[in-house]
């Protein structure tokens, strides 16, 4: 398994997308921390591209990887390798990348200008969250042979999740705000990854802005330790679920 | 030449004043004994020691001097100090416990319609109430320590209570722990100058029907609801800091019904709202420095004639927030890290105005909940075509020169 993983890192690595999205995310946030003497700024953009750049990057490369490496897939199936070791070992590799990516152009920069509670949030969440989009790549990679629906599936949960999901929220919100809808908000933000990210860093970021009466609420639900915990929890059955439901197409697909 | 001598002797025998000493080792060892004892003029000198005597009255001019810092304990029962004369000076004890009731309000230290008094220099630990002017004019708190460690607000009393009072000079107090650091009502003419009031239950400061005071160089820091200013006129806000003042109801300075006001070079930092404004008029907001609250300036529609200028604006996650669309007030030559104008002219004015209500400030006053989506990439997308193209913020909420660099304040 170790030298599948290795053969895989090493593929990604001498392809030169990685490399170029690492210099970007590294030129990104240099440059914004850079920008002002106080770190805002920078922890903003940081924000933006975990919140959009990361998703995008992650499932897109990663569902594109693995159609392109179908033919070594069947290579590799054509050897005694159980399947489950094979496409656990092709989501390591590529998570691993991602994360490497992520990490050197991005996380750097942050423990460098913000080594506090909010840099150290952005960094654990920012990991999580490549992880959340390859795993969901490997699903919408599975679902289809078809490489364009595939892709096409992709993109569209990408938008689904930083776009479309904070549309219905927000419109649920203005529908229902004449009843007690706080807890239940709270809820439903479980069901996107980019959301509950985004709330874990809000709480560390806006600090004073969330003691306020909803702000006290969320606090309750997300700040504390156990709502820490569970919202940890929720991200990382982020990654499981698509994962294991791609599992277990994989081990029973006619190749 | 004898009656000169006549004259100096007359003066000095006026001037001489007795001192009365009491103390575990002195031959008088009971305060109210000495106070007794005293005439009008006389010092009273309490040595360190412990004196458990229930509530002592005093009814003459004397000056109570107490020598490293003497306790008297009230046994939660009795109010400590009760001053009942004119100019009497109180220095350098530690009041202890004093007694809990509603209806009376017993304190440390209290002045019963006074004027003149001194109080300074004391430690006033775990009382009800800690000093409290009642009808005083012309009294002088300073450098007094009170702590109080309540947690229910109906239990606790204020740290400084003045009532009805004119002309009082309230200087370098540290106040904690109790239910409002310092209270005025019905005070006027008065001063706060370089206090210190933290983690009280309620507010730091807490201002009402109080005309022509000032306070400037003060400390508030940590209180339940920051400092309350209200139905006053005539206030002066001078340099004071306000600082980590967080809950819902929490404000570093909250303004109800105030007019003719000045807030000149002070610092709101990380409370959830730097100033809430309710019922404002002709208030001048000058040279303050707004650093990482929740909400910079809460100003609400029912505000007139109001002037905000000179102000930096820094990393708050809302500068202004309002509820309405009316606008009476004007803001200009703010900074604002939020500007996003340029400035071909180079003469340190952005070109084009600034809205400083975001639709988002707006979307969040009308409903609350809708705090979960901030900073979430609809919102940025939302916010930045509502800048250009307003439609759902008021568009005369607007600085028409904001500045391109901080102020240095």
């Amino acid at each position: 398994m170790n030298r599948i993983i290795r053969i895989i890192f090493l593929d990604i690595l001498k392809n030169k997308i990685i490399l170029a999205y690492t210099i970007i995310l590294g030129i990104l946030s240099w440059s914004s921390f850079g920008l002002e003497d106080n770190s805002a700024k920078g922890l903003l953009t940081i924000l933006n591209i975990i919140l959009f750049t990361v998703p995008l990057v992650s499932i897109l490369f990663a569902t594109i990887y693995l159609y392109n490496s179908s033919e070594f897939i069947e290579l590799l199936l054509s050897q005694p390798i159980k399947r489950k070791k094979i496409w656990l070992s092709l989501f390591l590799g590529l998570s691993l990348s991602m994360i490497l990516a992520f990490f050197i152009g991005a996380g750097i920069p942050l423990l460098v200008y913000s080594a506090d509670s909010v840099g150290l949030m952005m960094l654990v969440v920012g990991c999580l969250i490549s992880l959340v989009f390859v795993a969901l790549a490997f699903l919408s990679s599975i679902l289809t042979r078809d490489k364009s629906k595939g892709i096409g599936i992709a993109i569209m949960s990408w938008l689904y999740f930083a776009l479309l999901f904070d549309g219905i929220v927000l419109f649920l919100l203005f529908q229902f705000s004449d009843y007690p809808i706080e807890k239940a908000m709270v809820a439903v933000t479980a069901l996107s990854p980019i959301d509950l990210a985004r709330i874990q860093i809000l709480l560390q970021l806006d600090a004073s802005a969330m003691m306020g009466y909803t702000g006290a609420i969320f606090k309750n639900s997300f700040g504390t330790s156990l709502g820490l915990l569970i919202s940890f929890l929720l991200l990382c059955s982020w990654v499981i679920i698509p994962f294991f439901i791609s599992l277990i197409k994989f081990k029973n697909k006619d190749l | 030449m004898k009656i000169v001598l006549y004259i100096c002797l007359l003066f000095s025998s006026l001037l001489y004043a007795n001192v009365i000493e009491v103390g575990p080792t002195k031959p008088i060892k009971s305060i109210k004994k000495a106070i007794s004892l005293a005439k009008v003029g006389d010092t009273i000198m309490v040595h360190q020691g412990l004196y458990k005597e229930g509530n002592i009255i005093i009814n003459k001019k004397i000056v109570f001097l107490g020598k490293n810092l003497p306790v008297l304990d009230g046994q939660k029962k009795y109010e400590v100090l009760s001053i009942k004369a004119d100019s009497v000076v109180v220095d350098g004890f530690k009041v202890i416990k004093s007694g809990y009731a509603t209806l009376e309000d017993p304190c440390g230290i209290k002045v019963y319609n006074r004027n003149d008094v001194v109080i300074q220099n004391n430690v006033l630990d775990d009382n009800f109430f800690g000093i409290y002017i009642q009808n005083g004019r012309r009294c002088i708190i300073k450098n007094n320590r009170l702590v109080a460690y309540g947690t229910e607000e109906q239990k606790l009393g204020n740290g400084i209570h003045c009532w009805k009072s004119d002309s009082l000079q309230i200087i370098g107090n540290t106040i904690s722990g109790h239910r409002d650091g310092i209270y005025f009502e019905f005070v006027t003419n008065s001063i706060i100058w370089r206090n210190i009031s933290t983690r009280n239950i309620r507010y730091g400061l807490h201002f009402m029907f109080s005309n022509d005071d000032a306070y400037i160089s003060n400390i508030f820091k940590n209180n339940g609801a920051g400092v309350a200013v209200m139905f006053t006129k005539n206030v002066k806000m001078f340099n004071n800091f306000f600082e980590e003042n967080w809950g819902d109801a929490a404000y570093g300075l909250f303004l109800k019904e105030i007019s003719d006001s000045y807030i000149i070079g002070n610092k709101f930092s990380k409370n959830t709202s730097g100033i809430h404004m309710e019922g404002t008029n002709r208030i001048q907001v000058e040279k303050n420095v707004f650093e990482a609250n929740g909400w910079g300036m809460k100003i609400l529609a029912s505000c007139s004639d109001n002037v905000i200028k000179n102000n930096n604006f820094l990393g708050n996650t809302f500068d202004i927030s309002t509820n309405g669309s009316l606008v009476l007030n004007t803001f200009n030559n703010n900074y604002w890290d939020k500007y996003e104008g340029y400035d071909l002219d180079k003469n340190g004015v952005g070109d084009v105005p600034f809205h400083p209500l975001s639709l988002f400030a707006v979307l969040t006053e009308t409903n609350p909940s809708a705090m979960l989506l901030f900073r979430s990439f609809m919102i940025t997308l939302l916010d930045k075509s509502e800048k250009i193209l307003p439609s759902i913020t008021p568009d005369n909420f607007i600085d028409n020169s904001p500045l391109m660099h901080s102020l240095a304040l």
